[in-house]
């Protein structure tokens, strides 16, 4: 792939940002959405390294979903670039984007309400045969291995989140927090290299929280998966992730170590507004 | 019993043996005898004890609602599946009727040639029909899927109910294509010659004059196994794929677009499958009304009778599930055709009130329909039968696990 030799080479980089490590797995060029009058995003440049756990945070309307969105092909982005394991992705759809290992999750999950936990999973892996109606007919013995494949693969994932007591279960019955897991479930089900986690703490009890704090290291340290995710939780932010990226006003704001990115004064401002930062000065 | 009622007892034990095998819930080796039983027995008992004409009219009566069956099990690869809210049925239904008739009529001759306009008429098998009905009302469906399905819920519903329309005037107004507001006539009968005389050339003569007591008017018996061998090929072919990765995917379409297109599917293509696939089956209602009723007209095609009766019956069967779909066709048509009594009776009480009352008595049919559907709606949101909780029929099947459960 040549894409990856022509790649700009980032940007220069401030004092406070840590020493680059690993290769890049995604990057964000200038990318910006505009709603109506509202720049959602607005050139906002970013990267994530193979291998990490990176926080997106900001303020509320600081553009974190909506840069998701349009990383994964829901929102068009106006310009700018998105390129993933040194390729092109910008404005496929969605399903293509999937194709290439990366996934995302949503704010508020969205299961599918009416099947069961195991088919919500098993609905997942690509390539599957029976995806085209006329294999059904012509070629049932292989849709059934499949099947059996899938099903296996997915009561694994299910005891990896701890809900194998809920497989037959619809997945509308479960709870706030079970929904949660399950969404990361679903992402496990396609072999990823990037998962997008929005929220993936919002609404969730402590211990849940810690058994998915936990689930989310063990993945990217035992099976190389890549996470961003968006937190509002800061204990999970800075317990978790590394590097931070602060996003505000549709732009990357700095990016660090969670240390550093707690104290910077710019970070208060964006959360805070103006007037602290002033009053600070004083 | 007399040879004539042997006859019609055998035609009426093949559609009795079909729900059987469907039914009992035995090892397919003993399922096979038990149904075989079980439905000759009771086909003997029917010919037996029922009156000739309350036979025929409840043969006639399971042709059509198996018909109806067939554009329920339509729409719900539709909506049952994808959630497409299709209220153009009578379109795709008017399509596969108006063109099997076309390819299996022959052009009128002679003096009736002044009178008759059509196309063309390819005089060709009734097979050929069904499979042309099939691919023109699936080519339909799916040149009609590219714009419209970007639509969703009503404005989807809008939309297919001005297509449907546009297709019924079409036929009313085109002249040439299919004889316009006059009725094609003469539409032929598959395996007519069974119940002629002389019989089909190719039956064995031991055959045929086994079947020599059956009259004209008796052809609905062999038209019911048909109609029967259709609705159940159908059901199986859809309950085939519908509980398949695919109808589990359309499913996922149904219930969170976003969330299925996140999960690699192709939410596009797959609505546009579906939406096709509805259009194929309904297609193929129709080519099994023509020869029916031998004559049809673009006034059979209005949506209350072609549209409005098959989301009742979908919504009463149990949307989502093959064998509501079916069972709803069957008691909605029930009690449209009961009704028909119904208004009959009470009629002579409406003229007491005023004459103009009386006249109007058919229309307490579609009141009494509707009622029917706000009474579904209300108290029986899902149906009779629900949509099966595990969708794929591709995993052996396990002994429930003991699970708690939890209240919806």
């Amino acid at each position: 792939m040549t894409q990856r030799q022509k790649m700009p080479s980032p940007p220069p980089r401030n004092d406070d940002e840590p020493e680059a490590t690993g290769e890049i797995l995604l990057g964000v060029r200038n990318l910006s959405k505009r709603f109506g009058g509202l720049q959602a995003i607005d050139r906002c440049s970013l990267e994530v390294r193979r291998g990490t756990i990176t926080g997106l945070i900001g303020p509320n309307g600081a553009g974190k979903t909506t840069l998701f969105g349009a990383i994964t092909g829901f929102h068009r982005p106006d310009s700018g670039r998105v390129v993933f394991k040194g390729e092109n992705i910008t404005a496929l759809a969605p399903h293509e984007i999937f194709s290439k290992k990366l996934c995302r999750t949503f704010q508020i999950p969205r299961e599918h309400k009416g099947l069961t936990v195991l088919e919500n999973l098993m609905l997942v892996p690509p390539g599957q045969i029976g995806e085209r109606f006329w294999n059904a007919w012509l070629r049932p013995g292989e849709v059934r291995r499949q099947e059996r494949e899938n099903r296996d693969k997915a009561r694994e994932v299910l005891e990896f989140v701890s809900l194998s007591h809920l497989e037959q279960e619809y997945a509308a019955n479960l709870s706030g927090g079970q929904k949660k897991l399950l969404e990361l479930a679903r992402t496990l089900m396609a072999d990823p290299d990037l998962v997008l986690l929005d929220e993936p703490g919002a609404g969730v009890n402590r211990t849940l929280m810690k058994r998915l704090t936990e689930n989310i290291q063990y993945l990217c340290r035992e099976r190389g998966i890549t996470f961003l995710l968006i937190e509002h939780d800061m204990d999970m932010v800075m317990s978790l992730c590394n590097p931070v990226i602060v996003m505000s006003e549709g732009r990357k704001l700095m990016e660090g170590p969670p240390d550093a990115v707690r104290s910077d004064p710019r970070v208060l401002e964006a959360y805070l507004g103006g007037q602290y930062a002033a009053a600070e000065r004083q | 019993m007399i040879q004539e009622q042997w006859v019609k007892a055998i035609f009426v034990a093949i559609p009795l043996v079909l729900i059987g095998l469907r039914l009992i819930r035995l090892h397919w080796a003993l399922r096979i005898p038990a149904a075989a039983a079980c439905g000759f027995a009771v086909a003997v008992l029917l010919v037996a004890m029922l009156p000739t004409g309350i036979l025929a009219y409840l043969v006639s009566f399971s042709i059509m609602a198996g018909i109806y069956a067939i554009l329920s099990l339509g729409l719900n690869s539709q909506w049952g599946l994808t959630g497409h809210l299709n209220f153009g049925i009578a379109g795709f239904f008017a399509i596969g009727a108006f063109t099997s008739a076309l390819f299996t009529m022959s052009m009128p001759t002679g003096l009736l040639a002044n009178y008759a306009k059509q196309a063309f008429g390819l005089e060709m098998p009734f097979l050929v029909g069904v499979l042309a009905a099939a691919i023109v009302a699936g080519l339909v469906a799916f040149l009609i899927a590219i714009p419209v399905l970007k639509l969703r819920e009503d404005y989807l519903a809008i939309a297919t109910l001005g297509i449907a329309e546009v297709i019924r005037l079409a036929f009313q107004n085109e002249r040439w294509l299919a004889n316009g507001p006059q009725p094609l006539r003469g539409i032929p009968r598959p395996l007519s010659c069974l119940v002629e005389d002389p019989a089909c050339a190719w039956l064995p003569d031991s055959l045929a004059t086994w079947l020599t007591p059956l009259a004209q008017r008796d052809y609905i018996f062999p038209y019911l196994v048909i109609v029967a061998v259709f609705v159940a090929v159908i059901y199986v072919a859809l309950e085939r794929i519908s509980r398949s990765p695919w109808g589990r995917a359309l499913r996922a379409v149904r219930e969170e677009e976003a969330s299925a297109a996140m999960n690699g599917k192709n939410v596009a293509s797959l609505r546009v499958q579906s939406f096709v696939v509805g259009g194929v089956i309904m297609g193929i209602a129709g080519a099994l009304y023509g020869p029916y009723v031998i004559s049809i007209s673009y006034s059979h095609f209005r949506p209350l009778f072609a549209t409005f009766l098959v989301w009742v019956m979908l919504m009463l069967g149990g949307s989502g599930n093959n064998r509501g779909a079916i069972l709803g066709a069957f008691i909605i048509w029930g009690v449209w055709s009961g009704t028909a009594f119904l208004a009959d009776a009470i009629t002579p009480l409406l003229s007491l009130i005023s004459d103009d009352f009386a006249s109007r008595s058919p229309y307490l049919r579609w009141m009494l329909v509707a009622i029917l559907l706000e009474l579904i709606v209300l108290y029986r949101p899902k149906g009779l039968l629900q949509e099966q909780k595990v969708v794929s029929l591709f995993l052996p099947r396990e002994l429930p696990k003991k699970v708690p459960r939890t209240k919806t």
